[in-house]
């Protein structure tokens, strides 16, 4: 791997609830090479949108803090940025598509004005000229007529207009890397398609590196290079993600393959659902956080919390008994 | 084609929602066409499948045929009756014909034990007199859904998500119903609890000999549960066949742009496909296009699709298409691809 864009150490988020502290974001570390796409994958709860918004220092705090970890983007820890040295990274060499195109949009701006801002904003432009870099944008997001949708206000696009818009903006300064949190998880799927067709594209046009955040496995198999797969706060499993879909290595990431239904499984097969629910952050086991619901788990496993570590190279992995795994695998083939 | 009467019959469904317009007499504007024109039939015991993007009258037409939605013009027949003109709180039909709702939350009221919830309809219908018996049916429908008979007294927020739908379930178990429709049932879960959903519907199917009327934007589930499946598109069924037929064969662009949409969890499997992609979103139902109402967004659209509204043509075998590729004269050149390559047998 070449040297990393982003390279995330041991980042960990607290929040302070009603019930006690807890830890969203638990000693969380990846990096990110120029030009690649990770994914990071998780359920509601796993700590992979606040992930996102850690990397963007967009945590409110209170009640949320980053307690303790590096951000070292382009070799500088964001995490040691005063605000405003932040807000000028912010949108311009780092910028986020989020997942409600409908509330972040301003609907009491044009659209115009709201791709081009950045523009004058970062790269001092005069607002004629941001408009025109404005107008290049939307014909690049392939919004047709882009001349006269400049003046069009958010509530006349639909659903996948806005989320193009969003990406216009998001790409406005040339970005070295864009994070998505869910981008299409409230469009249509042809829509869907469309805009994750686009992104990647737009992506590879310009070497940025992407982190695309979902709960959908078959958009990581699509799009992504690297997968994380993340569970009560922690990453249980990283890899290339080929090796990750041909070979998991953890019972979750098994567990989610296993449990859901594909366009080409053979039908009238039963489903293995992963028994039990998601942990509640506030009140995880003091082992590993997958214990509970997992079929290979032993005394070992409610005793300590397994740490992330190599299991093939580049192939990391957080499980007591992957060996054991591995056997019943092998066996089961 | 002779066939045994189904379960529910639908004809020529139609519900339009007029717009109140403009000026001092507010003569209508026109209307949404939300559903316009749908047929379909479903047998005891199976699942037919009803896809469709957002917009294209799928949960409208469920709606329609609980009569919770007042039909514009069209028929209904339920086991055998025609319902077209009851009402969803008086119809007698209404304790063969229950429905799940999508949203787990929004759908049970906070304020009221799970005993009372899934017992309501019992008592909606005068069946709690013997309360020993009424007690042991209530125990009775949380054990079938895989819940224990100890939580009835407890309240809808100590549940999870998925154990909320399946009280859901439960409650439309309770008059023992031979159709429950089934909306977006399991969209609003976390991955890992759609399956125990799933496994649980196909379950009680089998066991109870229920049929379903299963609508969902989600194609892989769909096509897990279903035995026949309807793409809709703007109000219309574009397509309607059995699931393996439709899933390996889809006939209407529509459909196989839907289905190519749908990525795959396998980097392999998705690096092989071929993919068909659609421009553009779907058009307003207030508007919708003349014609063919998906030539705008059809990659093999012609001439006359801009103009001749295709009519859904019976094919044979239960499949029927509503495309000018398909049935209609001169209908060569008609692509069809698989969309996923056929999993190799072990």
């Amino acid at each position: 791997m070449s040297t990393p864009l982003l390279e995330v150490k041991n980042l960990t988020t607290r929040f302070r609830t009603e019930r006690g502290e807890l830890t969203a974001v638990d000693d969380v570390s990846f990096s990110v090479a120029p030009g690649q796409t990770l994914a990071i994958v998780g359920e509601s709860g796993s700590g992979k949108s606040v992930t996102a918004l850690s990397l963007m220092r967009l945590i409110p705090d209170p009640p949320g803090r980053i307690t303790g970890g590096q951000i070292l983007f382009e070799g500088q820890d964001l995490l040691k940025l005063s605000d405003a040295q932040m807000r000028d990274i912010r949108g311009d060499r780092i910028a986020m598509i989020f997942q409600e195109p409908m509330s972040s949009l301003n609907p009491s701006l044009t659209v115009g004005m709201q791709i081009a801002e950045p523009v004058n904003l970062h790269r001092k432009m005069p607002w004629t000229q941001a408009y025109e870099v404005a107008k290049g944008l939307l014909e690049k997001v392939r919004i047709p007529d882009a001349a006269s949708r400049l003046k069009t206000w958010p509530h006349q696009y639909s659903g996948g207009m806005r989320q193009r818009t969003m990406i216009a903006m998001a790409l406005a300064c040339q970005p070295k890397l864009i994070i998505a949190d869910e981008p299409t998880t409230a469009l249509d799927v042809t829509v869907q398609a469309q805009i994750l067709d686009l992104l990647k594209e737009l992506t590879r046009e310009t070497g940025a590196a992407l982190i695309l955040i979902t709960h959908d496995l078959g958009v990581v198999a699509r799009y992504a290079d690297h997968v994380a797969v993340m569970y009560g706060g922690r990453i249980v499993e990283q890899a290339e993600a080929g090796a990750l879909y041909a070979h998991p290595r953890h019972p979750y990431t098994r567990g989610l393959l296993a449990s859901i239904p594909r366009l080409d499984s053979s039908a009238g097969q039963r489903l293995v659902p992963i028994k039990g629910q998601p942990p509640d952050l506030a009140r995880l086991p003091p082992g590993c956080a997958f214990a509970p619901r997992c079929q290979h788990a032993d005394a070992a496993c409610s005793a300590s919390r397994p740490l992330l570590r190599e299991l093939e190279p580049g192939h990391l992995g957080a499980c007591h008994h992957d060996h054991a795994i591995d056997a019943d695998l092998s066996h089961a083939a | 084609m002779p066939e045994t009467q189904a379960l529910l019959q639908v004809d020529n469904l139609k519900v339009h929602f007029p717009l109140p317009g403009a000026g001092l007499l507010r003569r209508s504007a026109g209307a949404v066409k939300a559903v316009d024109g749908v047929s379909f039939s479903l047998h005891a015991g199976q699942t037919l499948g009803l896809v469709g993007e957002s917009g294209c009258g799928k949960s409208t037409t469920g709606l329609a045929v609980l009569r919770m939605q007042p039909v514009t013009s069209g028929r209904i027949l339920f086991e055998g009756a025609d319902i077209t003109a009851q009402q969803a709180r008086t119809g007698t039909f209404r304790r063969r014909m229950q429905m799940v709702y999508q949203d787990p939350y929004g759908s049970l009221n906070p304020r009221m034990k799970v005993r009372d919830l899934v017992g309501e309809p019992l008592q909606v219908h005068g069946l709690d007199q013997n309360r020993g018996e009424y007690q042991d049916r209530i125990a009775g429908l949380l054990k079938t859904v895989g819940l224990l008979p100890d939580m009835a007294d407890r309240y809808p927020h100590e549940f999870s998500g998925g154990q909320r739908q399946r009280i859901g379930i439960a409650r439309a178990l309770a008059l023992e119903p031979s159709l429950i429709i089934c909306d977006e049932p399991v969209s609003a879960l976390d991955v890992s609890i759609q399956a125990q959903v799933v496994n649980v519907l196909q379950e009680l199917q089998e066991r109870l000999g229920l049929a379903y009327l299963f609508i969902a934007h989600d194609l892989a589930v769909v096509r897990h549960l279903s035995h026949r499946v309807a793409v809709m598109y703007l109000g219309r069924i574009v397509e309607i066949a059995s699931r393996d037929d439709l899933y390996r064969a889809p006939l209407h662009p529509y459909t196989q742009a839907l289905l190519s949409a749908v990525p795959v969890a396998d980097p392999v499997v998705e690096r092989a496909r071929q993919r068909i992609v659609v421009q553009g979103e779907v058009p307003s139902a207030l508007r919708p296009p003349p014609g063919c109402r998906f030539h705008t967004r059809c990659p093999q659209a012609m001439a006359r699709c801009r103009t001749d509204d295709p009519a859904l043509m019976d094919l044979g075998q239960g499949r029927a298409v509503a495309c000018h590729l398909h049935g209609g004269q001169g209908a060569g050149g008609a692509r069809v691809l698989p969309i996923v390559a056929e999993p190799t047998a072990a």
